[in-house]
Parts: structure tokens; sequence; C-alpha cells
């Protein structure tokens, strides 16, 4: 079932076309990453997708269009995560995750004891739950990075968008972070698409590559339809060398000659 | 247990700071009153307690009619600005936000100069002109603000808005400074406005301001949780479902409201609305939850307290209020800044 399907969407800034007639539709439980070389338009194409910049063309969320919805009723059912999410100075971390619960209560309505226990379970879900009294600026770069999914999963949404969620991260948790949201999908049944730099780890969690290149979709299918060394070297103005690894695709760079 | 919950111990040190507060205020004075005596006098107007205080009618009258207005008058005042403040600093996200900053002062004291020099400061038959001309100029400034800085840039941003605030505000302090130079014989009068009071402080000016008070601090206490909300920046706060325009919006129309009306009684007290909520935020925490009614507790009992030590510093002679929030607020809210390493939000 299509859960989330743009049609013909453009954006502009100025004179410059930032989409270019994009179309997608994500299923439902689908993994799907949107990488592509800087300025391509992943950022705009997810943050319209996510009904968080207006553009021309349509968007369908289920069968309900973007447009028509409120934005509490859109915001049950997408959450987001910018690349570099606001850090509110002296803001505690239990507050900051209950502040996901916030389309499902009333107009100027406070948490029940439903959202509390939720958010304590979503807490303890990410390992935050000994971290709930901490200010967010106290914590370390993997910890912040397990707030903000944390407070996107408090807001039970069927679609998560994440926005480049594994920058700033090293190695390790790099993966923990995808690990982790792969465990969430199979818990809350969550669609996410995502937008990433690192076309390694991409191909190795998602179900689905979508390549794009100056405001267009230039690949749509599986990581191994998409990651055509041709392609990414044409795409990236870069040699690389698309190798497979115990079935797992590595994306390496190779100095140029 | 979650931070949101922990907050009953911190609103009842807010509900003892203000009953001290208004205890000094009211016992305390150039009268000379006894104090128990004052006390039994309180007590006696309490239901169901009859007590003679043994005090004559005159010292009654100060008790009921001068101290007691002054200190509502006052905690009024104090809250409303505090709240303000506290609402300014959430909506724009800017620590340095108080509640003049849309221009309302710059308003306020056009108005105040213009009902000043041309006579009608004295009131038109019993109606006070002041008070309404300082109301008014607060609520065009505040409005013109909004339209300029929402017509200038294709980006709704607050940043507009704020230098819009900063050019009405410079706009207007021009032509009242220049009304000013061109009447100097109202000079003493138009500067002692500027610098704020309580002395003319009647039961009159508590019901000219309460009503606005009221209905500015219960529409910003109602959008308490919505400003922690705010503090996530407008496209985070878009994305769980709030419209952080018209929530600004609303935030601003209704302390601007509560600012204008504040500032038509009492004239322009400085620092107030920085002071009280950063000192809230420093000792309770940053959450709007509590930074908010915190701040109507304690704005209230530190300009009633402010206003008690301006009147006996120099008694029977008064100190302006302005003058005393900043030579006594600056440097406590220097030592509660080194003394806490919580940062400002």
């Amino acid at each position: 079932m299509n859960l989330c399907v743009a049609r013909g969407v453009d954006v502009r800034v100025g004179q410059k076309l930032i989409l270019d007639n994009v179309s997608v539709s994500i299923e439902a439980g689908e993994w799907v990453s949107v990488v592509g070389p800087n300025g391509a338009g992943k950022t705009t194409l997810l943050s319209v997708m996510a009904g968080l910049r207006t553009a021309s063309g349509n968007i369908l969320i289920g069968d309900r269009d973007l447009k028509e919805l409120s934005p509490r009723e859109r915001a049950r059912l997408l959450a987001y995560v910018p690349q570099h999410p606001e850090i509110p100075p002296g803001m505690k971390v239990d507050s900051y995750v209950l502040l996901g619960r916030t389309p499902h209560l009333s107009f100027l309505g406070m948490e029940g004891p439903d959202d509390f226990r939720l958010v304590q379970q979503v807490l303890e879900q990410f390992d935050l739950a000994t971290l709930g009294q901490r200010t967010l600026e106290s914590l370390s770069g993997g910890e912040l990075q397990r707030c903000h999914l944390a407070r996107a999963i408090a807001q039970a949404t069927p679609i998560i968008f994440l926005d480049e969620p594994t920058t700033a991260l090293d190695l390790g948790h790099q993966q923990q972070a995808l690990d982790r949201i792969r465990r969430l999908r199979e818990e809350h049944q969550v669609t996410v698409v995502m937008t990433m730099h690192d076309l390694t780890l991409a191909s190795q969690y998602c179900d689905r590559m979508i390549l794009m290149s100056e405001g267009q979709i230039a690949a749509d299918g599986t990581p191994s339809e998409v990651l055509d060394p041709d392609r990414l070297s044409d795409l990236y103005g870069a040699h690389v060398k698309v190798l497979n690894i115990d079935d797992h695709l590595v994306v390496v760079p190779i100095v140029g000659r | 247990m979650l931070s949101e919950k922990l907050r009953a111990p911190a609103l009842f040190v807010g509900f003892v700071a203000i009953l001290v507060a208004a205890g000094a205020g009211l016992l305390i004075g150039p009268a000379g009153i006894d104090k128990t005596a004052a006390i039994m006098e309180l007590l006696d107007r309490m239901p169901f307690i009859s007590i003679d205080s043994g005090l004559s009618q005159i010292q009654k009258n100060i008790i009921w009619e001068v101290r007691m207005p002054r200190v509502v008058l006052g905690a009024l005042v104090g809250a409303t600005l505090a709240v303000s403040g506290a609402s300014y600093q959430a909506v724009f996200r800017n620590p340095l936000a108080d509640p003049y900053l849309l221009g309302a002062a710059a308003g306020a004291g056009l108005g105040a100069t213009v009902a000043i020099v041309t006579g009608s400061g004295d009131g038109i038959g019993t109606f006070d002109v002041v008070p309404l001309l300082a109301f008014l100029g607060a609520l065009i400034a505040v409005a013109l603000t909004y339209l300029l800085g929402y017509s200038s840039g294709t980006q709704r941003s607050p940043a507009a808005l704020l230098l819009a605030g900063v050019a009405v505000a410079s706009f207007l302090t021009a032509i009242q400074t220049f009304i000013q130079q061109q009447n100097v014989d109202t000079i003493r009068q138009v500067y002692s406005w500027i610098l704020g009071r309580l002395n003319t402080a009647s039961w009159d000016e508590v019901s000219l301001l309460a009503p606005y008070a009221l209905v500015s601090t219960l529409l910003i206490l109602m959008y308490r949780r919505t400003l922690d909300v705010m503090r996530l920046g407008d496209v985070e706060a878009s994305s769980v479902g709030i419209r952080p325009q018209l929530v600004r919006l609303v935030v601003i129309c209704a302390a601007s409201l509560g600012t204008a009306a504040a500032v038509a009684v009492s004239g322009l007290i400085a620092f107030v609305g920085l002071i009280v909520p950063h000192t809230v935020r420093l000792l309770a925490g940053a959450s709007n939850r509590i930074v908010l009614p915190l701040s109507i507790l304690f704005g209230a009992a530190f300009l009633v307290l402010v206003d008690l030590l301006g009147r006996s510093l120099a008694s029977p002679a008064e100190i302006p209020l302005g003058v005393i929030t900043a030579f006594c607020g600056a440097p406590f809210f220097v030592i509660v800044l080194r003394s806490n390493k919580r940062t400002l939000g």
C-alpha cells in the first residue's frame, strides 16, 4: 500500500529549480534512503514530503492530500527530525521527549498519565531513562541523537523523516543509530524515509534507495540497482568502485587518474 | 519521575515570597503605624474574624486606601511585566527580549509626553489622560512594529520583527524627545513618568490595570506548554503540529496588552521583565510551565519590595522605581548568574 505519494513536485527558489517535477511513492513499512551529491535536493524533498515546506504538485498521505490536513493532523502522521535539531538551553531530556506528544493533546492541553507512561517507555527503549533529568546540552553527540529519535518515536506516527541522522556521529555510533532505527521499525511498524551521505551504510540498512541529482530523481530501486559505479562516478564527479563483501555492498572511492 | 511533575514546591516558595512582600509593604511606611495593630486591622477584614485593632480612622485609611492599593498595584505591575518578559523571551527565543522590545515603552512614552505637554496631564474633568494616551501609544507602537516586521521580508522571521521594533522605538523616541525639548517646562513631569512610580497608586488605577493584567496573564499561562514547544524553533514546532506564527501573534498581543496597561499606570519600570524570568530560570529550570507562573509570583513580590525600598530609603522623599529596579536588580542578577552554572534560555 502506498503510504506517501508525491506527484510532480516543483520547488523554486528565485530562478533556480531546487526540485524539478519529482514524483515518488513510499510504501508502508519501507525503509527508504534518499542519497545524492550536495545540493541535489535531498533535504528539500524530505521537508516537502514532511509538509514543512510549500511546493507545487501534490503530496498524498494515505488517501488524504497533505494540504488539506491541519498541522496537528499532519503531525499525527508524520514525524520529522532535521539534520541539526534545535537544542533549547536548559531543557531536560524527559521534557524534550515529552514534546513529541504535542499533536496528540487537545488545543492548549497538557499531557495525561498515558502520555507520561508512553514517554517513560520510549526513554527506556532508548536507554535514556537514567538521563531523564539531564539537560540536552550536557549530553554527548550519540546521546543527543537518541533524544531526537526518541522525540520522533514519542510522536507515534506511521512515517518518520530523518534528515541525515548519522551526521556528526563516529563509526560506532552511526551503526548503533541505524541498528536502533532497524529495531524501531520492527517494534513500531514505522516507515522510515531518510537522507544519507554514506552510500555504504545506506545500502546495508535500507530496502530502497532514491538517488537524486540536480533536483531530479536519477535512480530509484534496491541498493544493488541504484549503486552502479559508472552512474555514481558520473553524478558525484568522483571515481568510485562498488564492492560486494559477504553480500553487502561497499562503495569505495578510488584515487582518480 | 518526569521533570514536568516537579512543580508544587517551587510554586509554594513563590506564594510565600509574595505573602512576605505584601506583608512588608502593608506594615512598613512613614506613618509609623503600630505593626501589631496593623496586622489586627488586616485580620479584622477577613471573613468570620472580628478584632478591634485600636487604630484611628486615619490610620485605617492609610492602610486600606494608601498602602493596600499601592501593594496591589505594585504586585499587578510586577507580575504583568515579568510574565510578559518571559513570554517575549519564549516566542522570540531570545534571552534579551523584554516587554518593551517591540516599541511599547517608546509608544507609551510618546503618549504620556503628549498628554503632559498639552496640559491634559492633570486630567480633563475627573478623567486622567496620561494613562490612556500611554496605553494607546504602547499598543499602536507594537501594532506598527508587527505590521512593519511582517511586511518587510519574504521570510516571516522573528528577527525581522525585532529589527522593526528597534526602528519603531527609535522613531517614536525621536518624536518624544523633540516634543519634550520644545516644552522644557514640563520636562520634570515627563522625566518622573519615564522613571516609573507607584506613588499615585489608588484603587482607580488598580481597577484600570486589573482586567488587562488578568486577561493577558491568563492567556499567556494557557500557552505555557506551547511556549515550550516554540523553544524548538519554527520548523520543529511546526513538525509537532503547532502554528508558530499564530502562537507568536497571540502571545505578543496578550503580553503587549498587559504591558501597555502596566506602563499606563506606573510609567516605565525597566528590568523587571528581564531580571525576574531569568532569575526564575536559573533557580527553577528553563521550562515555561514553571517559568511563567513563577515569574508572576516573583515579579509581583519583587516590585512590591522594590517599591518599599523606593519609599523607605530616602523617606519621606521617594526614589523612582526604575532607578531601584536597575540598582538592586542588576547586582542581584549578577550574583544569581555567577552562583549558578545553568544556561539561560
